[in-house]
């Protein structure tokens, strides 16, 4: 297959990129047609970190498989649990206790902080640019004190759970938010001074991976992706879950559809979501944290979907319950899976530091996509 | 556009349509041969204008496949589900990732966990599995492998 | 005050009255051979511990800070490191070329440090075409490029030599072309009448508006000469994996890393010679009392000082710019770069010719 690929027919160079590669982020592995410096064609070779994610959770019970699910995009690991119990909830019919509703938007939106740092720091490093990776870790770090006080863990937290979450917050959380938001302001206009403006940095990114919005939808792909590209798919705002409804924030629509769009889509969402932290953290209302379920989960026989807004997209989780204590079957529908499936289209025709470029900005995480 | 409008309208252009009731979204349950055909004109449909397949999978129901693709129209904001009944010994539909392209990826997972046949595909090959596992279908129910234990 | 004049001529003393003239000038060949490589390896030494502290710096992190006082001895236990690591040659790579290269490479660094002046007549060798020679021996580390990404039977590496040969043979056009303003002014290329010509202040200030395009100009074309981020497209770790030397291991790669270095000290002492005035202290036109005490200062700490801030200031590009694309960066050669220095040649020319500059 791949080991003896050197030179096409054509005389087209044929190189491998990764799948141990500085710009795969991971165990990506593409094979990449290259005419000189012109990328002609992109096909990814994938299943190096696949764990066989849908088919474990055949044989986990109900209040067992969202920890699985944390290691699939383990950047929004706390989104992932949400979807999960949310799609429990769906199927047992359980109301979820006020608090606990605002506590799991809270956690959400620090995740999406957290991972959209990440990526900004590693999209910054694939571009050439060392520096910003660490001034992006500095800031995620504070968010992730803060998880480790709440949830105990600080990447793979598991902190949501069927009914609820696990444990009331730590009594240090609303402060920390709070000073959080508030260093967290001056820094975003830091890392704006720092990347954003860069004239190199501006022509590296813009007119490069442009896709178009009918390309998009067909691709499937969501998230920042669509919304650079002038598509409206946030499901927060589409098809709001918990408390979205009641909060004040818009959908970052772009419509340049090129890389420097995806950055800009991400770089205002990050302003969203200090936006949406600043409403709920004043608010987090008394009561339960936790509704009253059973021990032992069973859901109704039937198909049951629930999709959330992780940081790279849509994630749905489709139950198929035969009425047992597991599930018959899973699927997840990962956001990463479907954008990575547009990347061969986008970066097509380039050259290959777009290639970088793009991959940068489509933000793939490799267990995402594999799972 | 309600379910019952999006049933009226199927039903006109499929009128041997079944469909099912209970779940969140309107299902209609298929044979292969029906679903490119009603694909196209989901797709095409001013009405129904089906252009985002948000998730295709297989569920083995031990007697038999289904495919699932879940539909969604980004402009009207209606969804449908459709399930199209596969032979489990020699399960094979025909492709849709030319009016989907996200199935061209979907279809390749669902064709190397599942053994699903899709036919006319522009490159159906294994995708996630490495070499040598072409005819092994992981994901099905009576799948066992001592070695590589996927059971907990 | 003892200087670096005094001790080479008491050398040169004691050896011609000792020995024969033949066998004092061989002694001396050795001498300054061992020197030059003594310095190198120096150089080398405090240049990567320079530029970690300076990347720590940038990054909010403190840097190597465990070998040695302050990290100090962290580069030499690298060395030692690497010396003591198996230098793997890939199959199918071609061997004679593969080892060859990292010598090319260090030898082109080295041969660079001969006509640099280091101090008031401190010079390896002043030949007359100081300027020519240095253009000249530069252009040969390419050609040690060129060896290893063919020979190393790698695509990275080829690709990564490919861009490298395209760069550095386009930089090289309006790095000379902001030297030769500098030559223009002086009207010789020897370094010593260019360092002498600044007495009365550097050319930086002297030279008006064309000696700092020509400065600005100068110091873009040697960071991309040198592959330097943002002009690292030879090595883009992110595209190419690690360029021309992603086979290289040992004390191979240890080479390219030091000549990488040497380059950097070697362009940046040519910008301070040109531009700052080499060794020359500051001195402003003819206020003999403020040039008097400014000469107090040795002429080599001068030197030294200037080059590295010239280095500093490329290790601050590297730390802050994200990387160019291929295409923008001949671009910005062949489109921007290379049209204003001719012109600013010929402002230069018309500043010479009617004596404008002070």
């Amino acid at each position: 297959m791949v080991e003896e690929i050197g030179t096409n027919e054509e005389g087209e160079l044929v190189i491998n990129m990764g799948p141990q590669h500085p710009a795969t982020h991971g165990v990506l592995h593409l094979v990449v047609t290259l005419q000189g410096e012109t990328i002609k064609k992109i096909e990814p070779h994938l299943g190096y970190i696949h764990r066989s994610i849908e088919k474990m959770c055949e044989s986990l019970t109900y209040r067992q498989f969202s920890y699985v699910t944390s290691r699939m995009d383990y950047l929004s690991s706390h989104i992932n649990n949400h979807a999960c119990a949310m799609c429990v909830e769906k199927g047992l019919q359980v109301e979820v206790p006020p608090r606990a509703q605002v506590i799991r938007v809270m956690v959400d939106e620090l995740t999406r902080i957290a991972s959209h740092e990440l990526w900004w720091g590693a999209m910054a490093m694939d571009l050439g640019a060392f520096t910003p990776f660490f001034h992006a870790f500095r800031e995620r770090e504070n968010i992730n004190d803060i998880m480790e006080e709440t949830c105990g863990a600080r990447l793979t937290m598991n902190y949501i759970v069927p009914g609820g979450v696990m444990a009331d917050i730590h009594p240090n959380f609303q402060k920390r938010v709070k000073s959080f938001i508030e260093l967290f302001r001056s820094k975003i206009d830091e890392y704006d001074e720092l990347v954003t403006g860069n004239i190199i940095f501006q022509n590296r990114m813009k007119g490069v991976g442009w896709i178009s919005a009918e390309d998009v939808v067909s691709y499937g792909c969501t998230g920042p992706v669509a919304r650079a590209s002038g598509v409206h798919s946030d499901i927060r705002k589409l098809f709001p879950y918990e408390i979205y409804e009641k909060l004040q924030f818009n959908e970052i629509l772009e419509t340049g559809g090129d890389s420097f769009a995806r950055y800009m889509v991400r770089m205002r969402e990050l302003r969203e979501s200090v936006h949406i932290l600043e409403q709920l953290v004043d608010n987090i209302p008394e009561g339960e944290f936790q509704a009253k379920t059973k021990a032992v989960l069973k859901l109704p026989k039937g198909e049951f979907y629930q999709r959330v807004e992780t940081a790279r997209g849509e994630l749905g989780v489709y139950i198929v319950s035969e009425g047992a204590t597991t599930p018959y079957r899973i699927k997840f529908r990962s956001p990463g899976f479907a954008n990575l499936s547009a990347l061969d289209h986008i970066a097509a025709g380039g050259k290959l530091g777009d290639l970088v470029a793009s991959m940068g900005t489509l933000d793939l995480v490799i267990p995402d996509i594999d799972r | 556009m309600t379910s019952e409008a999006l049933k009226s309208t199927i039903t006109a252009l499929l009128p041997e349509a079944v469909f099912e009731e209970g779940g969140e979204w309107l299902a209609l349950q298929l044979v292969p041969e029906q679903w490119r055909p009603l694909a196209l004109q989901l797709r095409q449909h001013p009405e129904l204008g089906f252009d985002f397949l948000f998730c295709v999978t297989c569920v083995d129901w031990k007697t038999h496949l289904s495919m699932v693709y879940h539909l969604r129209s980004t402009k009207l904001g209606h969804h449908l589900v459709v399930k199209v009944k596969l032979d489990r010994s020699n399960p094979a539909i025909e492709t849709v990732s030319d009016i989907w392209r996200t199935a061209e990826f979907n279809e390749r997972e669902a064709y190397e966990m599942f053994g699903v046949k899709f036919l006319h595909h522009p490159d159906l090959r294994l995708l996630i599995l490495p070499d040598g596992w072409e005819g092994r279908n992981p994901m099905r129910k009576d799948f066992e492998d001592p070695v590589n234990m996927i059971k907990l | 005050m003892p200087s670096f004049e005094n001790i080479t001529n008491a050398i040169h003393t004691w050896l011609t009255t000792h020995l024969s003239a033949g066998w004092a000038f061989f002694i001396e060949l050795v001498l300054v051979g061992v020197a030059a490589i003594a310095l190198f390896a120096a150089l080398g030494l405090v240049l990567v511990l320079m530029e970690r502290r300076v990347a720590a710096w940038m990054q909010i992190r403190l840097g190597p800070n465990r070998v040695g006082p302050k990290g100090m001895l962290q580069s030499l236990a690298d060395t030692i490191k690497l010396i003591m690591k198996e230098g793997l040659t890939p199959e199918g790579a071609d061997k004679f070329l593969f080892n060859v290269a990292p010598y090319v490479v260090m030898i082109a660094a080295m041969l660079l440090l001969a006509p640099i002046g280091f101090a008031r007549n401190l010079q390896i060798w002043d030949l007359n075409i100081g300027v020519l020679y240095i253009s000249a021996i530069s252009s040969i580390s390419v050609i040690g490029i060129l060896m290893a990404g063919w020979a190393s039977n790698n695509k990275y590496s080829l690709m990564g030599a490919m861009r490298s040969g395209a760069q550095i043979v386009s930089y090289e056009l309006s790095a000379g072309l902001s030297v030769l303003a500098i030559v223009v002014l002086t009207g010789s290329l020897r370094i010593s009448d260019i360092v002498q010509s600044q007495e009365t202040g550097w050319w930086i200030f002297k030279g008006h508006l064309p000696a700092i395009i020509a400065f600005v100009i100068f110091i873009i074309a040697v960071t991309a000469e040198t592959n330097r981020a943002p002009f690292d497209l030879a090595e883009a770790e992110s595209e190419l994996t690690a360029g021309f030397h992603t086979e290289y291991s040992g004390m191979k790669f240890a080479l390219f890393f030091l000549a990488e270095y040497i380059n950097i000290f070697i362009v940046c002492a040519i910008g301070a010679t040109l531009f700052f005035g080499g060794w020359m202290p500051f001195h402003i036109g003819h206020w003999d009392g403020f040039n008097h005490v400014m000469d107090y200062i040795p002429s080599s700490v001068w030197f030294f000082g200037k080059t590295f801030g010239l280095i500093f200031l490329i290790m601050w590009f590297r730390w802050t710019f994200p990387r160019l694309r291929v295409d923008q960066l001949l671009n910005l050669e062949w489109k921007y770069l290379l049209p204003i220095s001719m012109v600013n040649l010929v402002l230069v020319t018309l500043v010479a010719i009617k004596q404008w500059h002070f």
